[in-house]
């Protein structure tokens, strides 16, 4: 079982993400994008997608630091545990804050507003509620357990684990003893990678930063852009 | 020097009626589809009015177009990193109700009834959520013929705040149709805008298009956008916009909008321009000095050094004929009676408009005994304040209206004495003949163009240039299948991408 959870799953999970991503590009690039609702509802939209985007993408940067960044870094900066811990109990709490109720406005809205939920496909409603119940757990991990149960060391067991993964040497052993919320927020966190393909979440891959780069002003011809088709 | 062509577009205001034929039959063509239900492509406006999207020409709120930052010409809504930083969440963008929610009735209803004492009612649904409507409160023309007079009128970004007490008097009372489709401007604000770069303007015609599969649906097009011309439709979360039917175009017949107009108002042709110019013209300091700036990037088809150059950078001879001939080379440019949209905008728009002449037959009392002079007076009068028309395509500056009425005005005195006489003076001692600066045979040319021009001569449309293939022996045969099934024995031709325009 912990073979299949926390070698078998992730990958398989992170192989439908890059597989299935590349297969709807290239087969279904008019689906591609970031389906806006926008047009039909601004008011909520605006509070709930600045605090969830931006809520996120900090969230990521702490997975990242807390993640990624090895226990021994820090312990070569002199951080000391019990300075990290705390940190992150305070920034991640405010930004993990920041994400759920980003992510409740967009849900609520998502599900109250008629104009946006009768023009809300399955995956619309199934994205937002995944993310809700991952943000949820991910919060109440840093916010309630930090403080009621005490830290957690994630940094010697899930950001090993982690790391062994993306190298492909996973070291399944390192997770059987993680507490069982952590399993079950990254078990559906992975859950959310497969499932982006055929989401809305594909337009996280379409960050314009070539845009910084280009002319304003575009021009093409026909012959161009019929071989730009051709070549795709 | 970069030969560019433009098809572009004059509607001669003083003939449109407002009947409202291009919009269906452009909307029956291209937008009558789920999440288009609210987008006109081409759309008619009764001005002075809050307009389609409800005062898109307020800029203050929907920032859209090009404005001056130290001298350097910016988005107004700002640049990558201010796209970037807003791509969450557009402030600039409206939303459907500044449109308004489309709804259809429940004609079934009538069908289906069974007999009753009273009249069954088709009620309205809405078409984006399906849901009954009560009371729709604003809809596609919904102060046509200003109608809602001095509640809605005055809502036009146009009015100067004292303007309005006064003008919304029945008496005074002043209307005029202002029929829009998509600019195809030089320096179109919604190319720069999309930061998918899907946004483009063919080097051929000039059309503006959106790519629907690179198209990400970011939305900086519709807000950037000053003439909010670019739309986003919410089921297939892509921007669209009025594509200048390039379907037709490219076989070399008019838009749908221009083919069914009654009024034949519209007037196409293509315009050859250097590219290089553009930025610098859409640069210029002064707000009013960009009409003038924007004239200065046309070529003179009549020019045999231009035809030369065009030819060696390779422009289609069919368009260089085409140019020579161009019903809109000669309304705006040569005759300058044609006047750009909103040209403070700086995107240097492409279809143009001669102002309207307020019914001239109401205003003067006893026409048979004028002088050609007392028009003048006429001219400056007009029912329509020129201050207004200046404030929509002229950037205020009432010089170039002006000239346009005066050239409009001798124009119908000229055919006036023709056909029954003039009064003391002929209208070539006149001092509205020296105002107007146009010749007896240019207010002749004018005024067949104007009044009886036949199809061919309002609209000249080449047909597109389609570049041969390099290798068609390679296609022969293939049906289009020859990606997956090469035939046999040759081989594939490479892309001519190193061509450079």
């Amino acid at each position: 079982m912990n073979q299949f959870w926390w070698v078998i799953y992730p990958y398989v999970a992170l192989v439908v993400m890059i597989a299935g991503s590349l297969y709807r590009y290239a087969h279904n690039p008019m689906s591609w994008g970031s389906r806006s609702s926008e047009l039909l509802e601004k008011s909520w939209l605006k509070w709930g997608s600045l605090l969830f985007h931006w809520g996120i993408l900090l969230v990521i940067i702490g997975h990242v630091m807390g993640l990624l960044v090895p226990l021994s870094f820090y312990r070569a900066m002199g951080i000391s545990s019990a300075f990290y811990h705390e940190s992150a109990d305070i920034l991640g709490g405010i930004t993990g804050l920041m994400t759920w109720t980003g992510v409740l406005i967009l849900l609520g809205r998502r599900l109250s507003n008629i104009r946006v939920r009768r023009n809300s496909s399955l995956s619309d409603m199934l994205v937002l509620i995944l993310l809700f119940i991952v943000v949820t757990t991910g919060d109440y991990l840093t916010i309630v357990r930090n403080n009621v149960v005490g830290p957690y060391e994630y940094r010697s067991t899930v950001g090993p684990w982690l790391r062994g993964l993306l190298v492909f040497h996973p070291n399944q052993a390192l997770m059987v003893n993680v507490p069982l919320l952590f399993k079950i927020h990254i078990i559906l966190a992975f859950l959310v990678f497969a499932v982006s393909p055929f989401t809305r979440l594909v337009h996280i891959w379409s960050l314009p930063l070539a845009y910084f780069r280009r002319t304003p002003i575009q021009y093409r011809d026909r012959e161009q852009y019929r071989y730009k088709k051709i070549s795709m | 020097m970069r030969i560019k062509a433009q098809i572009a577009m004059v509607m001669n205001l003083d003939k449109c009626i407002g009947c409202h034929t291009c919009s269906v039959t452009c909307k029956n063509t291209w937008t009558n589809r789920p999440g288009t239900e609210y987008v006109w492509f081409n759309n008619v406006e009764t001005r002075p009015g809050p307009g389609y999207p409800q005062e898109w020409e307020n800029q203050e709120r929907y920032r859209g177009g090009w404005s001056l930052v130290k001298g350097k010409l910016t988005l107004r809504s700002g640049g990558p990193g201010a796209k970037l930083a807003h791509i969450f969440y557009n402030p600039d963008l409206p939303s459907i109700d500044d449109y308004y929610e489309p709804w259809t009735y429940d004609y079934q209803a009538l069908v289906d009834s069974p007999r009753r004492k009273h009249q069954p009612v088709a009620r309205a649904h809405s078409l984006v959520t399906g849901e009954v409507m009560e009371k729709p409160i604003w809809g596609p023309n919904w102060d046509d013929d200003l109608a809602g007079g001095p509640e809605i009128a005055p809502r036009d970004p146009n009015l100067p705040a004292l303007f309005q007490q006064v003008a919304f008097e029945y008496e005074q009372a002043f209307m005029m149709y202002l029929p829009r489709i998509c600019n195809h401007c030089l320096n179109p604000a919604c190319v720069a805008a999309c930061p998918s770069g899907a946004m483009y303007k063919r080097e051929e015609d000039g059309i503006v298009l959106v790519d629907q599969d690179a198209c990400r649906g970011w939305r900086f097009c519709v807000s950037a956008c000053p003439y909010k011309k670019v739309y986003f439709n919410w089921n297939t979360h892509k921007a669209e916009k009025c594509n200048f039917c390039y379907p037709r175009i490219e076989a070399g017949l008019p838009t749908v909008c221009s083919e069914t107009c009654v009024g034949r108002i519209r007037y196409l042709g293509p315009i050859l321009y250097d590219a290089d110019k553009v930025k610098d013209a859409a640069s210029v300091s002064g707000l009013t000095d960009v009409y003038e700036a924007q004239l200065d990037i046309f070529l003179n088809p009549g020019d045999p050094d231009i035809i030369q150059e065009a030819r060696k950078q390779g422009i289609p001879e069919s368009w260089i004929e085409g140019a020579k001939k161009s019903p809109v080379y000669k309304m705006a440019i040569e005759w300058k009676i044609a006047l750009p949209l909103h040209p403070e905008y700086r995107t240097l728009p492409m279809v143009w408009y001669v102002p309207p002449l307020s019914p001239m037959m109401n205003h003067l009392a006893n026409e048979y005994a004028m002088d050609a002079d007392s028009y003048l007076t006429a001219v400056d009068s007009m029912r329509i304040p020129v201050e207004y028309l200046a404030s929509i395509l002229a950037a205020g500056d009432t010089a170039p209206v002006r000239r346009s009425l005066l050239r409009l005005t001798a124009l119908r005195v000229a055919k006036r004495e023709k056909n029954v006489g003039y009064g003391s003076e002929p209208l070539a001692s006149s001092r509205l003949f020296q105002e107007a600066g146009l010749t007896l045979d240019q207010l002749e040319e004018m005024a067949r163009l104007l009044a009886v021009a036949k199809h061919q001569e309002r609209f000249v449309v080449p047909t597109g240039n389609r570049n041969p293939d390099e290798n068609l022996e390679y296609q022969q045969g293939a049906c289009g299948l020859e990606e997956l099934a090469p035939p046999e024995g040759l081989k594939k031709p490479q892309p001519a991408r190193s061509v450079k325009r």
